[in-house]
């Protein structure tokens, strides 16, 4: 999947541009020539492995939004471009971003949907001291005990996820028992953990919790135990394709038992389809959210692809636009300028409030949105939720789902 | 827990392993007859479900169970032709290294013509919801891929005892030299060996094809639990893989009732332990051809 050039395409192209480096030693002075490079962006996505199809979105979504902000006149007068490639386990994302840092000379980088590999990347930002945007990774260490100076979360963390649901449980259903899963990696620990923490507040009991190992192609079992078990919620913690596979069998069985889920991503419900599909869940961006950015977006991710764009394509595209921002804000591509615009900029992200990084922890403080299947009077395949609940209310502070400081063990070492 | 429970946990097993035995069986009679260890059979599997899922909207879900897997079987026959059957007689490291490879290509080739994301596919609406008998209420689907493998497993025994054609291809797995004395010309019938445990598994793909997502990824974990299965039944053997099969799916269905984080990880102990009391496996015997 990696963009070679052919040999004959190279010779073109460093023809091409040895020409044109030619023209302007001629024609122009130093210091313009300097400001006609384009910005580097190192974006990481994963293209291989079982987070592949929401890699798939956020390259296009990059390239739509790199497109848009080289249109409406570029990033300090200059254009940008960004150097895509894969990030399938810690160990190749390090090095593909030490790579773009050293070799390619990106100024910054953003990009990642799995925590692990998000956690090792934003330590390479780290130590070369470029900013870092985190597109898709929800784990708490990442905004928590492992914050850096340099990285920045457009990608909402678990506790935002969970306590989204949370609060919208505790204000619509009056849940008693409660049965949790969950996946057997990091993600599913940390999503538990802040659960257990929200029972304590909803005052549910908790009557089974069980470990499930990911990528597990039959949940049979498991669904008779739950049946046996009769609680009257079940908060499913698991993930990515895992979760699809759970829904699919879950309806086979026929069970009524309302099911609870901190995370989804778009992608996995429409795998499930409509009609295997149940629940409510937590989503951070829906494309057919009533309002202008989203519309925008959707309508044009749609016209160039010709597939609507879901949440994954989102936390990329806004992750761009909202750099672009501080650098110009900044006037400079110095990461430790930069850093500090980004902790000022607030910005439209399509969420109908103003979003803004939280200067202490990074975090894009952000609504939530619970979700419900849409079951009858669909448009079309890709038209499944009914957006049941925003959640922080329009009239409440958008803090209240993100962990207080008490919560959250940051402590970053400002440059 | 009391009997209902340990009731449908135990039917629950044996469909688990019903789809385990008609993938472990397709491996385990290629391995037996043609000796090759074929990595990419968890791909073929894949293939199964994929052509399901393309060809549904035309022909319906039921024909995909005898036209999907003969276009699958088509498909790996070609290939035995023109790649297998030029290392049978070399290194057997050729083999694991040429299926290894292949099934890394035909992996992203399906990445490439479906792309990387799953595709929805629904349980046919006929078979859809839940069967109550007494106290026990189980999937109707499952209850027809237990029928499914019953019939298949039967066929295919019948097949390999009872006809002329099943003589030859025992007979070519223990001594190919001497049934080639005897006239007969064992190309072919490599040939039509690998397609049937090629057909075999793209026919649990089929199965599988509505009750897990259609992605590209679906075939590599199954391709090592078939391994695992035919590797405790005993290489080769026949009612080896059925016994196997059927005891890892109970394994798999019980553990998950008493420790889930563990339901992987009891395929792999269950090997390690019937290695270590058998290593031939529960019904494999001593190969010449092999050892």
């Amino acid at each position: 999947m990696k963009k070679g050039l052919s040999r004959r395409q190279f010779i073109k192209t460093a023809g091409a541009a040895a020409a044109a480096a030619g023209s302007t030693q001629i024609f122009a002075p130093a210091i313009l020539r300097a400001q006609q490079q384009p910005i580097k962006i190192g974006h990481l996505v994963p293209l291989t492995g079982f987070l592949s199809p929401m890699g798939d979105y956020a390259s296009k979504a990059g390239k739509l939004a790199v497109e848009e902000i080289n249109a409406s006149g570029g990033v300090l007068g200059r254009k940008i471009e960004t150097i895509v490639d894969d990030e399938t386990n810690p160990g190749v994302g390090v090095q593909k971003a030490t790579k773009m840092i050293q070799q390619d000379k990106v100024d910054f980088l953003i990009g990642t949907v799995s925590s692990a590999v998000c956690l090792a990347v934003m330590e390479v930002a780290d130590r070369y001291q470029k900013v870092f945007i985190n597109t898709g990774s929800n784990s708490d260490d990442i905004r928590g005990k492992n914050c850096n100076y340099y990285t920045f979360s457009t990608e909402a963390s678990n506790t935002q996820y969970v306590n989204a649901i949370g609060r919208y449980l505790l204000k619509s259903k009056s849940y008693k028992s409660f049965y949790i899963l969950t996946s057997d990696y990091a993600f599913g620990h940390d999503l538990t953990r802040v659960t257990r923490r929200l029972l304590g507040e909803l005052g549910g009991k908790e009557i089974g919790h069980d470990l499930v190992p990911t990528n597990t192609a039959d949940y049979s079992s498991l669904i008779l135990k739950l049946r046996n078990a009769n609680p009257e919620c079940i908060i499913v913690n698991i993930a990515g394709s895992d979760q699809t596979t759970f829904l699919k069998q879950y309806t086979e069985f026929g069970l009524k038992i309302d099911l609870a889920g901190g995370v989804t991503d778009t992608v996995l419900m429409w795998n499930a389809g409509k009609e295997a599909a149940q629940g409510v869940w937590t989503i951070i961006w829906w494309g057919e959210l009533d309002n202008p950015w989203t519309k925008n977006f959707a309508g044009k991710y749609r016209a160039k692809y010709g597939l609507p764009p879901e949440n994954q394509a989102w936390g990329d595209y806004t992750s761009l636009k909202a750099l672009a921002q501080a650098v110009n804000q900044a006037g400079t591509t110095d990461s430790k300028k930069v850093v500090e615009a980004m902790e000022k900029i607030k910005f439209d992200g399509g969420k109908g409030r103003e979003l803004y990084y939280r200067s202490w922890d990074h975090q894009l403080i952000q609504p939530m949105y619970v979700t419900s299947i849409k079951k009858t009077g669909n448009k079309d395949q890709w038209d499944i939720f009914n957006v049941i609940a925003e959640v922080p209310g329009k009239d409440e502070n958008l803090e209240v789902i993100a962990p207080t400081k008490e919560q959250n063990p940051c402590n970053m070492k400002r440059a | 827990m009391d009997l209902t429970t340990l009731l449908q946990f135990f039917i629950n097993g044996i469909v688990l392993g019903a789809i385990y035995v008609l993938l472990a069986i397709g491996l385990s009679i290629i391995f037996g007859m043609i000796g090759i260890v074929n990595l990419t059979h968890g791909i073929l599997y894949m293939l199964g479900a994929y052509a399901a899922v393309s060809l549904t909207p035309y022909i319906g879900f039921f024909p995909n169970l005898i036209v999907a897997p003969l276009l699958v079987a088509a498909f790996g026959m070609a290939i035995e032709a023109a790649f297998l059957r030029r290392i049978y007689k070399g290194d057997p490291a050729l083999g694991l290294l040429f299926t290894f490879g292949l099934a890394m290509f035909l992996e992203q080739m399906v990445r490439l013509i479906w792309g990387t994301l799953g595709i929805p596919f629904q349980i046919p609406a006929a078979l859809r919801g839940a069967l109550v008998m007494g106290p026990i209420i189980y999937s109707k689907y499952r209850y027809f891929i237990a029928l499914c493998s019953v019939a298949v497993i039967g066929g295919l025994w019948w097949f390999l005892e009872k006809t002329r054609y099943g003589t030859i291809i025992r007979a070519g797995s223990r001594d190919p030299d001497m049934v080639r004395m005897l006239g007969i010309s064992l190309k072919p019938v490599f040939t039509a060996v690998f397609g049937l445990g090629v057909a075999l598994a793209a026919f649990s793909g089929v199965l599988a094809s509505p009750l897990a997502g259609v992605e590209p990824a679906m075939g590599t974990n199954t391709g090592t639990f078939a391994f695992v299965v035919v590797v405790i039944g005993g290489l080769g053997s026949f009612w080896g893989s059925v016994i196997s099969g059927l005891m890892v799916g109970e394994v798999e269905s019980f553990c998950i009732f008493f420790w889930p984080p563990m339901a992987d990880a009891s395929k792999f102990a269950l090997m390690i332990l019937i290695l270590l009391l058998r290593p031939r496996g529960l019904l494999g015997r001593r190969w010449e051809r092999f050892e």
